[in-house]
């Protein structure tokens, strides 16, 4: 029955995409569109004491300029909608759509310019002009909860925003019986979302028609579908979210923006078609991003390396509005026990505003940085007690016999966090043969010699994969014969439209070739979530397989009937319902739909109903948890702190491999994510929190000559959650990398006792640490 | 605001409009000639994205006016095939996995085009230069890697 699923299929996006036929955001042009736009914030805390339009009104081909005032009445003071709400929260602040009488992020929208041509909305909009009287602001996070610090709001008293705990165990005797105990602080840094494609929005308004159409960057159409409803008070019904083709998400296109209220209302007044796309510097100053976090954490452990407990405290940097609720915070902590047996664990996270652009995940959300906390911890007993850091974690994972494996702590719904399988061992010795971890030291020592410095670091990690609550698909074969596909997700290069023709045409005996893929429009089919997380090929596969299984189910059965046959007798194969042995005899899957949407005869046969089709809700029910070890091997040059990445090693386990070519592509990926965020990216404010990196010439992303050859093995430890035993690949390259990779340099330079412990790590750093070591000694 | 008449050949065929002289190639292409496979991800010459050939050589049209353009011969992604269904740099990206979201897709494609023609032998290093212009954020670059070596065989015959 499988021909597909596990085979290294070619992706049927592909031929599109490659020739130019891509239809992404800036491709969409309506007739007598507009375009717009966005008067920005130049100050990062100021108050508006007024904004002058009119001699941007008055420009040719200038539509109309919208400020706050100019939405309408209903919105004039109504923040947008918090799409993930928390009792986490205590101040919860929100944007509103366009700016009212303070600004508290540079880039924050203030007004809208819609013109005839992008051009000449642009002119106008660097001709409105807006009178701020600047007020201080608060940068960097560390400082956010000191009495003196700068406020990020108006009106507020304190710029925490909420406090978050994980714990279990008993951690004070984990701690005071421990015959060693170590401590260290770190501040992980990571940049922003990088998509190559800008975000962007193109609106149509139809009151007597289809109401509101809104075509968007997004991974999360219906997220934006269900945020915009509620702020706009209509009915879902009347909306209509597309995603088109779209280029690469990461994270920050899952929110909902101000731009997507915004586009829509001026589309409406305006009753012509508006479409907004982001530039570049647009995207560094006002898409969300991820952001500083501040850890300080002190592990308690036995001589042997085992440990004992961990605890401590983090500082998340929320940047200026509540955008993502308290959802970093929550992916910061959970993921903190990783792939290991800990038996105590006790760390608060306090949230704090700052006067930079809102913070949101970024691909893997806090799990990167939970586990670069955790593994910052092994690597810590490790130098302590001078063990082999591969033997610390082996030491310390969760065992293959302790599945399914509850740490101590619970989800936000309540539900005890599980493990539901892997193989962590198996991982780690797997990727320790890939990247000859044994022989290492005797490469390192003989590198020396000549004056080279080699380092090697491991990082393991865990990964929660396929969150919930649910994902749907329709499954139906249409009366050619063709098998059409239908369900919420929202794709942004992952394969979908590949991946799951490939489970239903397995179930439906059809060619790959004769499965249409459709998703990402809320119009065509009403439930979705989000792209988001590494949830998509665990949740919706389940819907797909199920789906296509209930239509293989009834194609067989109405076969039976029309051939006058046992269904035992039956098999689905090559697009049609025959007789096993005699496959001459048979039905085609287009007969049968045909029979069932019986235009010539009228009658649909007794006991059946119409249609041959199915749809399957998948409610998602725990974690799949996806799993692996990296090794990364680097070279420094101790005269300019250079660091070469020489070899990168990867063993992964995310289930069953549906696609492997895919999946590699997706961990690939996802480890270039991290050495971008080990070495590169960072995101520079001043004092006053003005952006310093807005291009890239400023801002470092990953680029070919600098990245190594990356050895990739896979193991398949299925899940037993859902019946393909798939788990999630889109974070778990990411989630590890930035410790392997700074552990790799800081065994480099294990001559000069050096210890990193920020990220993303710069020649000029590497350099002043190699300083401050020829100081000590 | 100044206008001139700009008059290139796309992919074997002629466009010509009246347009603004701050209008780029990209928008040119993008807009006047209705040629939306070149993508603009920076609009400040360091993504790549929006790389087509003018006279057979790699430029990137974000940083180049449709008027430093007039006269002369452009090749953009839709025409690399010619009416073939794939270029063999198109079909080893799709073999190889070379793109996911596939909108820096184009600047590499065309990127590797031009080197290809200066380079028809490369090693990965070669490769990974030759792209060193161009960012992915999707992909590791490795699957590129691979459709570059892949297709320089092809383009030699070796297929």
């Amino acid at each position: 029955m499988t021909r597909y699923v596990g085979a290294n299929v070619l992706r049927s996006e592909d031929p599109r995409l490659l020739t130019g036929r891509g239809r992404y955001i800036d491709d969409i042009s309506l007739a007598g569109m507009a375009h717009a736009a966005f008067v920005r914030a130049e100050h990062a805390h100021a108050a508006i004491k007024s904004i002058d339009v009119e001699t941007a009104r008055s420009l040719p081909g200038v539509q109309t300029v919208m400020t706050l005032d100019d939405l309408g009445e209903q919105y004039a003071d109504k923040p947008m909608v918090q799409p993930y709400p928390s009792p986490a929260l205590q101040q919860d602040i929100r944007l509103h759509p366009l700016a009212g009488d303070e600004v508290c992020f540079v880039g924050q929208p203030i007004a809208v310019v819609v013109a005839d041509s992008r051009h000449a909305a642009e002119d106008a909009a660097a001709a409105v002009h807006v009178d701020y009287e600047p007020l201080p602001a608060i940068v960097d996070c560390r400082r956010a909860l000191d009495t003196d610090a700068p406020l990020a709001h108006l009106g507020t008293e304190s710029n925490h925003v909420g406090r978050l705990s994980v714990g279990f165990g008993d951690i004070d005797d984990a701690f005071q019986g421990a015959p060693h105990t170590f401590s260290e602080e770190f501040l992980q840094h990571r940049g922003g979302c990088h998509a190559m494609e800008c975000r962007g929005v193109v609106a149509l308004d139809d009151p007597d028609g289809d109401g509101l159409t809104v075509y968007s960057s997004t991974q999360a159409p219906y997220l934006v579908r269900a945020m915009l409803a509620r702020y706009l008070e209509e009915d879902e019904s009347r909306l209509r979210v597309i995603a088109p083709d779209v280029g690469g998400g990461f994270g920050p296109k899952a929110g909902v923006y101000p731009e997507e209220i915004v586009i829509p209302i001026a589309a409406r007044v305006l009753g012509r078609p508006v479409k907004w796309v982001e530039d570049r510097r647009e995207h560094f100053i006002a898409t969300n991003q991820q952001g500083d976090q501040f850890w300080t954490l002190s592990v308690a452990a036995e001589a042997d390396g085992t440990i004992r407990g961990v605890r401590g405290r983090v500082t998340c940097d929320n940047g200026a509005f509540t955008n993502y609720g308290a959802l970093l915070g929550v992916t910061s902590l959970n993921p903190l026990p990783g792939p290991y047996a800990i038996p105590a664990l006790d760390v608060e996270l306090d949230m704090v505003f700052t006067n930079t652009p809102s913070k949101s995940p970024v691909r893997g959300a806090g799990r990167p940085n939970a586990a670069y906390a955790m593994e910052r911890m092994i690597e810590a007993v490790a130098r302590g007690l001078q063990l082999d850091p591969a033997d610390v974690r082996a030491r310390n994972f969760v065992t293959a016999d302790q599945f399914p494996y509850q740490p101590g702590h619970k989800t936000g719904h309540g539900q005890p966090i599980t493990y539901d399988s892997g193989d962590f061992h198996g991982c780690l010795e797997k990727v320790k043969e890939v990247a000859d971890y044994d022989s290492f030291k005797s490469r390192q020592l003989a590198a020396r010699e000549t004056g080279r410095y080699l380092g090697i670091g491991v990082s393991s990690y865990i990964e929660d994969t396929g969150m919930g609550p649910y994902e749907a698909a329709t499954v139906r074969v249409q009366p050619s014969g063709k098998v059409q596909v239908q369900s919420g997700l929202a794709s942004q290069g992952q394969g979908h439209a590949t991946v799951f023709s490939q489970v239903v045409a397995d179930q439906l005996g059809v060619d790959f070739d004769d499965v249409v893929y459709q998703s990402a429009d809320t119009g065509k089919f009403p439930l979705g979530v989000g792209t988001v997380a590494s949830r998509t090929v665990v949740a919706a596969s389940t819907a797909m397989h199920e789906a296509a299984i209930a239509v293989r189910d009834k194609a067989i059965a109405l076969a039976a009937h029309l051939l006058e046959a046992a269904e035992d007798d039956l098999q689905i194969e090559d697009g049609m319902v025959s007789v096993k042995g005699d496959p001459g005899t048979g039905v085609t899957l287009g007969e049968l739909a045909r029979t069932l949407t019986p235009f010539n005869t009228g009658v649909v046969p007794e006991g059946f109903s119409p249609g041959l089709e199915a749809t399957s809700h998948n409610v998602t029910r725990g974690a799949a948890t996806a799993s692996g070890s990296h090794i990364a091997e680097v070279e420094v040059d101790i005269q300019t702190g250079a660091v070469t990445l020489l070899e990168y090693s990867i063993a992964h386990d995310c289930g069953r491999m549906l696609n492997p070519q895919l999946v590699e592509g997706q961990v690939l990926g996802g480890v270039v994510h991290g050495v971008g965020n080990a070495l590169f990216e960072r995101m520079h404010y001043d004092d006053a929190g003005q952006p310093l990196s807005v291009n890239y010439g400023e801002y470092y992303l990953p680029l070919a000559a600098e990245m190594p050859h990356f050895n990739i093995s896979h193991l398949e430890t299925l899940s037993p959650l859902n019946p393909l035993g798939v788990k999630g690949a889109g974070e778990g390259g990411t989630i590890p990398a930035a410790n392997a990779i700074i552990a790799a340099i800081e065994n480099a330079l294990a001559p000069f006792d050096v210890v990193i412990s920020d990220y993303p790590v710069d020649p000029q750093r590497i350099c002043q640490l190699l300083d401050e070591s020829a100081a000590r000694s | 605001m100044d206008k001139r008449d700009v008059s290139l050949t796309v992919n074997g065929r002629v466009y010509s409009a009246r347009v603004e002289t701050r209008v780029h190639l990209a928008d040119f292409l993008r807009i006047e000639a209705g040629l939306t496979g070149t993508h603009l991800g920076c609009e400040h010459g360091v993504c790549g994205a929006c790389t087509v050939l003018l006279d057979g050589e790699a430029v990137r049209s974000c940083l180049m006016l449709a008027v430093q353009a007039n006269n002369r011969s452009v090749t953009t992604v839709e025409g690399l095939a010619g009416d073939g269904d794939l270029h063999p740099i198109q079909q080893a990206f799709r073999d190889n996995h070379g793109l996911q979201c596939g909108f820096c897709t184009p600047g590499m494609v065309m990127s590797l085009a031009a080197y290809l023609d200066e380079d028809p032998d490369p090693d990965e290093a070669g490769i990974r230069e030759a792209i060193s212009g161009n960012i992915c954020r999707c992909t590791g670059y490795q699957g590129i890697v691979a459709a570059g070596i892949q297709a320089a065989a092809a383009l030699r015959g070796e297929e």
